[in-house]
């Protein structure tokens, strides 16, 4: 069907790599009491495997709508949007959560770890609704605890994790069903400039693993780290640049550890 | 998806809150052991009656004598008002042949009047009936000591008598033998030749409270000759065939009386119909009682679905999280669910052995009978509350919006 349509025009261009996002002319709008509102007026974008970019905008420019849309926790209004040469707009609500699933791992601002579980049980959550088996589930979510650092400590409950732990305990919860796309809304918006800095080092390492992340913040320093930045207001895109990731990170670790100097004085 | 997994996820829901839980349990509980004790009391009180009944006789028909022929007949016939009716020994001779009445076993007269006993210095008041020996195997006595009386002391006009173990009792000090003892009935002499097993109470009446002496003895000594008998005592070949002997007898009355058997100036009392009456009345005393532990555990039921309503909204966040990594509808639907059912059935397990406990104890006076059906509707009905109060808080849980359910504090 939609997949097939979407694996044929990727065949008419075998040398370009499949984007893992593609949206075409994406609207989005939703009556807020008696008002409608445009939330996304048309957004065409192409996410490349493998990059790494950082979505920014103001609050009520439609970035949070264009990160729900992405995610597929909601779909379009108008225009097309394919997830990993998979056109979402067709799909019921049970393929979509298989979406989230398989291609999509999600970090959030407030970490979203299930409070009554450990950190390993939490990172297996995807893997169970996903179908794996209890020791490849363990094997796994072990392995993905490790590889953001948190090996020690997976067997503590969030309550007993710093935040900037708990938010790399969410960072393995996505990666561990190894999806196409890491998706970020706000990772660091909850952490001090500490944390921030690793947990920024940490979506750097997934980046340079191959991973596709994309972030959604409002913060000039975070989206520094990326090597792509797509600026919204009102709903449209205003800006769409590619920078070094390098040097502005430079910048950013300059700039945090004045900010700490200043504190120890 | 395995149904292991969903199973583990809403034991978690279950034991995460255990106060809360044991709570909601207790409403369940309560309804499913009110069931099983209430069914118990009923079914014990009906089981209670039924022996009384059975003390009363066995297959037996009584004819007791309403005194008056009817309005009808007594001004065609006579041209008074009414006509006594009697119940005579040529009666009693009509229904003990067997060819107009091949489903009854045996006919006794009974003459009942009440005298006081004496012995020495002690009395006691007691009813005499005076009838033939085979009113002792219809009303179900049996002779602890002594003998019964025979057709030969009714023919013989004997006054001997077989006194009931509470007239011996009272007569007669601990350890001493009351047979062959003369004992004054009103002012005449009686020879006590047997005393009775005891039968206990029958509603209101003291089954032990009796002499027994040939009728012939007591028309003589105590009514007097021409004094009808009050009752015929008839015992019926098997109680399947107690109503046709129902009819026999009240044909050969109306025979004798020269009536219809609607005018008969007699009522026939039928033990079976006694039975059934009773048993129907507690089968409805039942049925009350389980209604309204029925509604307790509908009542539990609603507890089960407030607290899963609860559960719900306190979890929005929770179940966001479980849409947006993942989770199928069906997989929310299923968690709730089976925690909903999970909480009714510990609740449904543990009222059974609350109510299978309590029923040993007596209530009221009367000793609960368990009855197995109960347990298992009452377990059955739990669980069933727990699926239909649980699927819609669990509905609910499973159609939340992932962004919505996400941005809920």
């Amino acid at each position: 069907m939609t997949v097939s349509v979407a694996d044929a025009a990727v065949g008419t261009t075998p040398r370009m790599p499949r984007p893992v996002i593609s949206l075409r002319n994406v609207f989005k709008q939703y009556r807020m009491g008696d008002t409608d509102v445009h939330a996304l007026r048309g957004i065409s974008l192409e996410i490349g495997r493998g990059d790494f970019v950082g979505i920014m905008g103001a609050s009520g420019s439609g970035k949070s709508t264009l990160m729900n849309i992405v995610g597929c926790l909601d779909v379009p209004t108008r225009g097309h949007f394919w997830l990993d040469g998979v056109d979402v707009r067709t799909l019921d609500d049970d393929d979509l959560a298989r979406i989230r699933n398989r291609k999509i791992g999600f970090v959030f601002q407030s970490f979203n770890l299930l409070p009554r579980m450990s950190a390993l049980a939490n990172v297996e959550l995807p893997l169970v609704y996903a179908g794996v088996r209890p020791n490849d589930r363990r094997a796994r979510a072990t392995r993905a605890l490790e590889a953001v650092g948190l090996g020690e400590r997976m067997d503590h409950y969030p309550s007993e994790l710093s935040g900037g732990q708990q938010q790399r305990a969410a960072v393995a919860r996505a990666i561990v069903t190894n999806p196409a796309l890491v998706l970020a809304d706000e990772p660091t918006g909850n952490l001090d400039t500490e944390s921030s800095l690793d947990v920024m080092s940490v979506f750097a390492d997934l980046h340079s693993q191959g991973r596709t992340v994309v972030l959604i913040t409002h913060e000039e320093d975070i989206a520094g780290y990326t090597g792509r930045v797509v600026k919204l207001r009102d709903g449209q895109i205003v800006d769409d640049y590619e920078q070094d990731p390098a040097e502005a990170r430079g910048t950013h670790v300059a700039h945090a550890e004045a900010g700490r100097a200043g504190e120890s004085l | 998806m395995k149904q292991r997994d969903v199973v583990r996820m809403a034991l978690g829901g279950v034991t995460s809150n255990k106060l809360r839980s044991a709570l909601t349990m207790l409403g369940v509980l309560i309804g499913v052991s009110a069931v099983i004790i209430l069914v118990a009391v009923g079914t014990g009180s009906s089981r209670q009656i039924e022996q009384r009944i059975d003390a009363l006789g066995t297959n037996t028909l009584t004819v007791i004598n309403t005194g008056r022929f009817g309005a009808a007949r007594s001004v065609a016939s006579t041209g008074t008002q009414s006509q006594a009716a009697t119940l005579t020994l040529a009666d009693v001779k009509q229904i003990s042949n067997p060819n107009n009445a091949p489903d009854v076993e045996s006919v006794s007269p009974v003459l009942s009047t009440s005298e006081t006993a004496t012995y020495q210095s002690a009395s006691y008041s007691t009813t005499v009936t005076g009838s033939t020996p085979s009113y002792l195997t219809a009303s179900d006595y049996t002779v602890a000591s002594g003998r019964a009386i025979t057709s030969t002391d009714v023919a013989r006009h004997a006054q001997v008598v077989d006194i009931g173990s509470e007239v011996a009792s009272n007569l007669f000090a601990v350890g001493s033998n009351p047979i062959g003892q003369q004992i004054t009935l009103g002012s005449s002499n009686w020879l006590v030749v047997g005393v009775l097993a005891s039968k206990g109470t029958s509603g209101t009446t003291d089954e032990d409270a009796v002499a027994i002496a040939p009728y012939t003895a007591v028309q003589d000594q105590l009514t007097g000759e021409s004094q009808s008998f009050t009752e015929l005592l008839v015992q019926g070949k098997s109680s399947s065939t107690l109503t046709l002997a129902q009819s026999e007898v009240e044909d050969i009355l109306a025979a004798q009386n020269d009536t219809t058997v609607a005018d008969l100036p007699f009522i026939v009392v039928n033990e079976e119909s006694l039975l059934s009456t009773a048993t129907s009345t507690t089968g409805t005393l039942t049925f009350l009682l389980g209604i309204v532990a029925g509604i307790s555990l509908f009542v539990g039921g609603i507890g089960v679905m407030n607290i899963m309503l609860v559960s719900v909204t306190e979890r929005t966040r929770e179940i966001g999280i479980r849409k947006a990594i993942g989770a199928p509808k069906l997989a929310i639907l299923l968690q709730f669910l089976i925690e909903a059912v999970v909480i009714s059935l510990i609740g449904g397990a543990v009222g059974v052995g609350i109510g299978l406990i309590g029923s040993r104890f007596k209530i009221d006076g009367v000793q609960p009978a368990v009855a197995p059906d109960s347990i298992l509707l009452a377990f059955g009905v739990a669980i069933a509350v727990g699926v239909f109060f649980g699927f819609y808080p669990a509905n609910r849980a499973s159609s939340l919006r992932p962004i919505d359910a996400l941005r809920y504090e």
